[in-house]
């Protein structure tokens, strides 16, 4: 279990790493419009790429992750937390599941 | 350092906006859990993972290298891969905070940045204080933790159709955050749209599939928000971006 352990500890450290050396280092106010308009979008444009299409291989098979994402695609149209959207994808999964 | 000192209503108006994102991280670190004790790792061991590295992609992709037995320096890079967006969060989020918060304040409540604390303290209005970070951050830490010490150690009570279903808890999280932003404002369902159809692109053309898929995370991210910024330069400085 030192294996696992060494490796969590690197793991730990390049996770951190990047999440404060920026906020760190940098105070300055950043001017341009173009820098500061990427920088709000990020969030977006990360999410959406983690997200899609690899929701699509997350399940067991494909049909019941693609039932999975619509229901969250809908519970989050409707502004619905986190969690109702995180369960009702996994119901959904669960219960297309039981007729495949 | 009287300035450590915190400010309490901020930091309770943080947990209560963090708490929504405690309740979400639940489920899917349960699945962390499962996940990592069916691969052979002891239930200690996933906790540990979750409360030291606090992230999801790249803990998921990390534990799955460590129990295929992979190299440190395998591990260590795919992480830092995936990871590598938190640059970008953590340096826009240098623009939010007050400029006053010194520099452990700003080491500590570093550690808490994930894509779901960061999309929220992004959409508050106004810069925002230490205190309230440390109250965002803690909700979703404890709950990151205790959601995996649930799934680790219920591993076995668990039937596999379960289990399996608990896969896309991730993903459907990552859906809850962008959805309500994509449908108020037309110029991030659009970012939205153009950084999968790329992610898509370098997936399924042959000659980019020699990136991995951190990198093209990434490569996805920087274009869909930098051709963004250039179609719809943003007006305000809050996360609802608002249209000219």
């Amino acid at each position: 279990m030192l294996y696992a352990f060494i490796a969590t500890v690197l793991m730990a450290l390049v996770t951190y790493l990047p999440r404060v050396l920026p906020i760190a280092v940098f105070r300055k106010e950043i001017k341009s419009t173009y820098i500061r308009s990427f920088l709000q979008y990020v969030p977006y444009a990360v999410l959406g790429a983690l997200t899609f299409p690899d929701i699509f291989n997350s399940t067991s098979s494909y049909t019941t992750a693609v039932c999975g994402t619509i229901v969250a695609l809908i519970l989050a149209y409707r502004e619905k937390s986190l969690f109702v959207v995180a369960l009702g994808a996994i119901l959904t999964v669960y219960v297309t599941g039981l007729f495949l | 350092m009287s300035k450590v000192l915190i400010n309490r209503n901020d930091f309770i108006y943080g947990f209560k906006k963090g708490t929504p994102i405690l309740l979400g991280y639940i489920p899917v670190a349960f699945t962390f859990g499962l996940m990592a004790v069916n691969g052979g790792l002891p239930p200690l061991m996933a906790v540990f993972i979750s409360l030291s590295n606090l992230t999801s992609a790249g803990q998921f992709a990390g534990t799955n290298l460590i129990i295929e037995g992979a190299g440190y320096l395998e591990i260590a890079l795919t992480t830092f891969v995936i990871n590598i967006r938190y640059m970008l969060m953590s340096l826009s989020l240098s623009q939010k905070i007050d400029p006053k918060i010194t520099l452990w304040q700003r080491l500590i409540f570093g550690f808490g940045i994930t894509d779901e604390t960061f999309s929220m303290a992004s959409m508050e209005k106004g810069k925002l204080s230490y205190s309230y970070m440390l109250g965002l951050i803690t909700g979703p830490i404890f709950g990151w933790s205790f959601g995996t010490a649930l799934g680790a150690f219920t591993c076995s009570a668990l039937p596999q159709s379960l289990s399996n279903a608990m896969g896309i808890a991730l993903f459907a999280m990552f859906i809850a955050i962008i959805v309500p932003p994509s449908k108020k404002s037309r110029p991030i369902l659009m970012i939205v749209l153009i950084s999968v159809t790329i992610n898509l692109a370098l997936k399924h053309i042959p000659i980019f599939s020699f990136i991995s898929s951190g990198f093209r995370v990434i490569i996805s991210t920087i274009l869909g928000a930098g051709i963004g910024a250039a179609l719809w330069p943003a007006k305000e400085e809050n996360g609802i971006v608002k249209e000219d």
